[in-house]
């Protein structure tokens, strides 16, 4: 019978508030960023850009020109950022201060999910501190993540804000000692079921930041406002935040759904049965329903752009509510909250 | 408005039917229809609270009642709005998957006038030096195409504009089909496993054993169409219930084992063998499988009547209400003569007195065990054939002999103690302890189908959001002096957000083929 380590565990908790104190100097630094976008003035526009690429032929003998379709380029000659999420030369100090400290934040993090793991010689998601705190550093890692495939640092207060609240959360609202899983959490499904479940609802996370600014921007350009305005100069064009939502929020929708089944099976394994609408049941059927209505919507006319945003939204409302709310207050099979 | 006509309205039903918009509304209609069986209990799930909650809530329980609020799953309006997205889907997919299955076996379509005004288009020029026919470029593009998996057919070769028409990402239409296919599969293995399977619940404690029959269940909760003939005659015993709880000062009393050592027997013609049946667990006989749900104690009790026999010898279960194993326990003896007996109380594993003197638990071990009973005597109302719970005792009808309000107080009982009935009705003995567990059996022939079909949709899916539809059109031509113009065009069928980098990657590989066909073609010729 293996025992806790409560040394390592406490350890674990120290190495929590270190990762919090790191995320809020990046959280300073990416509002500082933002702040400070609003008063930069940006050189005039460069002439549309002819694919470089196209001089390759050492003699000249293949001349190419590509664009693509016409009027599709919808560069605004006072904006920071076009709609293929590409940014103007532009020199944003607090941004990397943000990421850098943001990423020492994550290792420090790393190490307090980790040692928790050690410290109870299992996975460290088995109750609802281990959920949030492993959840916030899923959240930070996927957007430090995509921010190798795209410029998203405008996202930056958003994710260190979110993941420090979560951190919050789950030293305040869910306290809960290292301990031995209870018998129904002790299967391989746990490692696999939560962990994917955790992943997907870090992606929703961005998605949800994504579609939020989308109807923000959306909204702003309707007003009439100059796009330049305000805190949301960072942001990219409604178009722009759409597609990549939409891409995310596709990834997302695989994941949960392979977390519905990967559930499904553990069910059957335990209760012997692999769907019983049980409360967390509902409530991951309602998300999967939801986020499917909102990769119909994309494909419906009339309810692309701002309704699918607020599918998007709802999705991710309802991710929330199926794990702060259902977990601690609903009672059912899966009441595992440990509090 | 047009006069339809009666099949004119149904054709124009079903058209609204099973239009994309009608179904995204059913689909978001679902996720709102389910929330309510979240918010209620269900009977399902659990009839007891289900009745409690109608009679603590007199007014407003009837009414959700009648709107099959308790019953969401398997209501008529929910029902309706699964079955109605259901058709939807079958309506849209017949035909998608019929248009499909030409497209697969017709060529990309017809090269458009204009390349120019499709969304990625560019042009190529060729110095007259290379030599490079226009035949010949569209020949070296068709081969990048299909490097890059196309399908591809060369168009009017013969003639000075001959192109190439491509298209690729055909899977993504067969994924999105497989996708929505899979769904009615696994809707209808539910049903299946629904019809023709069967649920039970039977309770064992050590020492004891059970066989698989009808009878021999607590309770027995068979499909629809559900053949008496797919019970498998196995059977097993409950040789010895292993519970662990943690002892760690912060976690303490948390069950974190529990480990039932069973024999069991496929059919009586079998060896006997032994398995562990766990939580997560459970043993399976060939396709009917036993879970461990739940386990408790069964205190062993001995009544004896007025008369001095035995009425009643041998382990009662009872029921666990909370995570100490605080348990209530019924205890009928039917068999007292002159008169019935029966008791109705608690179980404490590990009983401690608070400060004003009521008895409580404090441990989920047996360190300290404690019976805390009421007794009655009378018609426990069990010869008139009708079917009563074990675990519930009607008292109205009884005269009550021990209570905490009575003048003898109530029955406390400690390990190994008697205690004697007033009036001379006899004795209760607490002669020991055993563990008992509850068992689900369960026979489910639509699992496996579940299975399938559910990843059959998952790989579906995957593929469908992952591929580009697209259609590639190069049309190549010689110009006056000499230079051979090329040009392509791009269009994306449904989402693609790469396109405009495919086009670069084909500009980029045609670019670097014809100049290092050119290059070595001046090294040869110097």
């Amino acid at each position: 019978m293996t025992t806790v380590n409560e040394t390592l565990g406490q350890y674990s908790e120290l190495f929590m508030l270190l990762a919090a104190l790191t995320y809020t100097v990046s959280f300073i630094a990416f509002a500082a960023d933002l702040v400070r976008a609003r008063k930069v003035t940006t050189a005039p526009a460069e002439p549309a850009q002819e694919p470089a690429l196209a001089a390759a032929g050492t003699l000249g003998t293949v001349q190419w020109s590509h664009g693509s379709g016409a009027g599709k380029a919808n560069n605004h000659n006072d904006a920071v950022v076009d709609d293929a999420m590409g940014y103007k030369a532009l020199r944003r100090p607090a941004a990397r201060i943000g990421v850098a400290v943001g990423i020492l934040g994550l290792v420090v993090h790393a190490a307090g999910v980790v040692t928790r793991g050690i410290a109870a010689h299992r996975v460290p998601w088995g109750n609802m501190y281990e959920f949030t705190t492993t959840g916030a550093m899923l959240v930070m890692a996927v957007f430090l993540t995509a921010l190798l495939f795209r410029d998203l640092r405008f996202l930056g207060t958003f994710i260190t804000g979110l993941v420090l609240v979560m951190l919050m959360a789950g030293a305040i609202a869910f306290p809960t000692p290292v301990a031995q899983l209870i018998p129904a959490l002790q299967s391989y499904w746990l490692i696999i079921h939560v962990s994917v479940a955790v992943l997907s609802a870090a992606i929703f996370t961005l998605t949800f930041a994504l579609s939020v600014l989308q109807l923000a921007k959306t909204r702003q350009e309707k007003s009439g406002k100059p796009r330049t305005a305000g805190l949301l100069r960072l942001v990219p064009g409604p178009v722009s935040l759409e597609q990549l939502a939409y891409r995310l929020n596709a990834i997302g929708f695989i994941l949960w759904t392979f977390t519905l089944m990967a559930g499904a099976i553990w069910a059957e394994a335990a209760w012997g049965r692999y769907w019983g609408w049980d409360t967390k049941e509902v409530w991951t059927f309602v998300i999967w329903v939801v986020y499917a209505g909102y990769l119909h919507a994309r494909a419906t006319r009339g309810w692309d752009g701002t309704r699918a945003a607020w599918l998007s939204i709802t999705g991710y409302l309802c991710v929330i509510f199926n794990f702060a709310v259902v977990n601690v207050y609903f009672p059912g099979l899966h009441s595992y909250s440990g509090l | 408005m047009p006069r339809l006509g009666p099949t004119g309205m149904l054709r124009w039903a079903w058209r609204q039917l099973t239009s994309m918009k009608t179904a995204l509304q059913l689909l978001l209609l679902l996720a709102v229809a389910a929330v309510p069986g979240s918010l209620f209990p269900q009977r399902p799930a659990n009839p007891a609270v289900v009745t409690q909650y109608i009679q603590d809530n007199p007014g407003l329980g009837p009414w959700l009642d009648r709107f099959q609020l308790f019953d969401v799953y398997s209501s008529l309006w929910f029902s309706a709005i699964y079955l109605l997205l259901f058709v939807s889907l079958i309506g849209c997919v017949i035909p998608r998957a019929v248009q499909h299955w030409k497209a697969l076996r017709s060529q990309p379509p017809r090269t458009p006038r204009r390349l120019s005004r499709l969304p990625e288009y560019g042009t190529m020029t060729v110095a007259a030096d290379t030599d490079l026919t226009p035949g010949r470029a569209i020949e070296d593009a068709a081969n990048v195409l299909r490097r890059r998996g196309y399908r591809v057919q060369l168009r009017d070769t013969g003639t000075d504009l001959p192109s190439v028409a491509a298209e690729r990402g055909y899977l993504k239409e067969a994924g999105n089909l497989v996708f929505h296919t899979a769904m009615i599969g696994v809707l209808v293995s539910i049903a299946v496993g629904g019809m023709l399977g069967y649920r039970a619940q039977k309770l064992i404690i050590e020492g004891e054993g059970f066989t698989n029959a009808e009878l021999g269940y607590d309770s027995f909760f068979p499909g629809t169409n559900f053949n008496p003939g797919a019970l498998v005659p196995f059977s097993l015993t409950l040789n010895d219930f292993d519970v662990t709880f943690d002892r760690n000062p912060a976690s303490y009393g948390n069950p974190i084992d529990f480990t039932a050592d069973m024999t069991v027997q496929d059919s009586p013609s079998d060896t006997p063998r032994q398995e562990t049946l766990r939580v997560n667990e459970p043993i399976g006989f060939g396709g009917t499988n036993v879970y461990l749900i739940g386990n408790g104690y069964a205190p062993e009790i001995t009544v004896r009547d007025g008369e001095g026999n035995i009425a009643l010898q041998g382990p009662v279960a009872s029921l666990p209400t909370d995570a100490t194993y605080n348990s209530t326990i019924v205890i009928k003896a039917p068999d007292a003569r002159p008169d019935q007996l029966g008791f109705v109380g608690f179980f404490l594993p590990t009983a401690m007195v608070d400060e004003d003197g009521v008895a409580f638990g404090s441990d989920p071990d047996p360190y300290n065990p404690q019976l805390n009973l009421n007794s009655y005597t009378g018609d426990l109302g069990l010869d008139d054939g009708n079917a009563v719970s074990v675990y519930q005792l009607d008292t109205t009808e009884l005269t009550q002999l021990n209570g905490r309000d009575m003048p003898d107080g109530g029955i406390v009982l400690g390990a190994y103690q008697t205690y004697e009935l007033p009036d001379g009705k006899g004795s209760i003995t607490f002669e020991g302890l055993k563990r008992y567990v509850a068992l689900d059996i369960v026979y489910d022939p639509g699992k496996a189908g579940a299975l399938v079909f559910t990843t059959l949709a998952l790989f579906g899916l995957i593929i469908t959001l992952t591929t580009a539809r697209r259609r590639v059109w190069i049309r190549a031509g010689q110009h006056e002096d000499g230079r051979t113009m090329v040009e392509y065009g791009l269009l994306a069928r449904g989402e693609d957000h790469s396109l405009a980098k495919e086009a670069i990657r084909i500009g980029s590989a045609l670019t670097a083929h014809w100049n290092k066909a050119n290059d070595q073609n001046r090294q040869a010729t110097p």
